[in-house]
């Protein structure tokens, strides 16, 4: 289809989104990357039976984290698509870099600076 | 088991706000199993932490363990090379892990990542409930099998009080009225009358009422078995 999508996206396959974790996500953020997105089979079209369903649960629960370190949860999401759906995916490739860039980069490597306390 | 929870991130976070190198120490035991101080919870609540410090421009050193038990002073002393390497250590083991840390270790700081709340069981994935008081003495028997002392807001021994409606006890609607069940399980099994007897004083001196609480085991003492 030789379709072009934001060249911010970098892709690290897995298996089955069920083998995504928590510590994926968070060290992404960890070591500076602006966003993650997981994405996922179709529901109900899990080859493993849950494995999107599995991953959808953990993206949640990083956005918990990531609200209480007071970070836009937004920066985490769950996509859902076939493999077929190459338009699709070049889409949400899209979206997500723009959904990203009006968030602006992320806190982590622009640390906020604290204002010294008063004598 | 001991079962707890973790404190929030803003808590820990607060606790070692000055620190520049920490370790965070999880627990094999109760803790791992409860999915509170395993491992994973270890490494989620360092990234966690690496995160929020680095947010603040603060980078937080994190080294992590896991030992197989802190509440035996043999796994304890695995630290003993290692633990004033750190301006603090987070243990993430129930209330007894960061004691017996503090009493071998005089110097260091322990600070506790995790609020022990009770002893008891999951009765489905992700929901422990409390099953056991630890009063130091066990009739269970008497009461089908299920404690009134942890299971009862009143820890009543002779039946349900007039907060019990429909099986449901008055103190939280989301607890079942253990007199209820007991006394249904003693009426299924036509066991009724086991309720009626009227039971002595329970001595509670066994209980925390008696102060903190030592078990001595004098063969093990003297090395015999």
């Amino acid at each position: 289809m030789r379709l072009s999508y934001s060249a911010d996206i970098k892709i690290i396959q897995v298996p089955c989104t069920g083998r995504v974790d928590i510590l994926h996500l968070l060290n992404a953020i960890e070591d500076g990357a602006d966003g993650v997105y997981v994405a996922g089979c179709l529901e109900g079209e899990c080859h493993y039976i849950e494995g999107n369903f599995k991953a959808r649960r953990k993206v949640d629960h990083v956005k918990k984290i990531l609200l209480e370190l007071k970070i836009e949860p937004e920066r985490v999401e769950m996509y859902n698509l076939s493999s077929a759906q190459g338009a699709r995916f070049a889409q949400i490739a899209n979206e997500v870099a723009e959904k990203i860039r009006a968030l602006g980069p992320t806190p982590v490597r622009t640390p906020t600076v604290q204002k010294p306390t008063a004598p | 088991m001991i079962v707890a929870d973790r404190k929030s991130l803003e808590e820990i976070l607060a606790m070692v706000a000055d620190n520049k190198k920490i370790l965070i120490l999880g627990c094999k035991g109760c803790v791992t199993v409860c999915n509170v101080g395993g491992l994973k919870e270890v490494e989620i609540l360092t990234s966690s932490l690496k995160i929020a410090r680095k947010k603040l421009g603060k980078p937080l050193d994190i080294d992590i363990q896991v030992l197989e038990r802190q509440c035996d002073n043999e796994y304890v002393a695995e630290l003993s090379e290692s633990v004033n390497d750190y301006d603090g250590v987070i243990s993430m083991a129930c209330g007894v892990g960061p004691q017996f840390l503090s009493e071998m270790y005089k110097t260091q700081v322990f600070y506790p990542a995790v609020n022990t709340t009770f002893f008891g069981g999951a009765t489905q994935h992700g929901v422990w409930e409390e099953r056991c008081a630890g009063c130091g003495t066990c009739g269970i028997h008497m009461f089908g099998g299920l404690c009134p002392i942890a299971r009862c807001a009143k820890s009543l021994l002779h039946g349900p009080c007039g907060g019990s409606s429909e099986g449901i006890c008055e103190v939280n609607a989301d607890t079942e009225c253990i007199w209820d069940s007991i006394v249904k399980k003693k009426m299924e099994a036509g066991q009724l009358e086991d309720l009626m007897g009227v039971k002595g004083l329970k001595d509670w001196t066994t209980a925390r009422d008696g102060g903190p609480r030592r078990s001595i085991r004098e063969e093990l003492v003297q090395g015999k078995i």
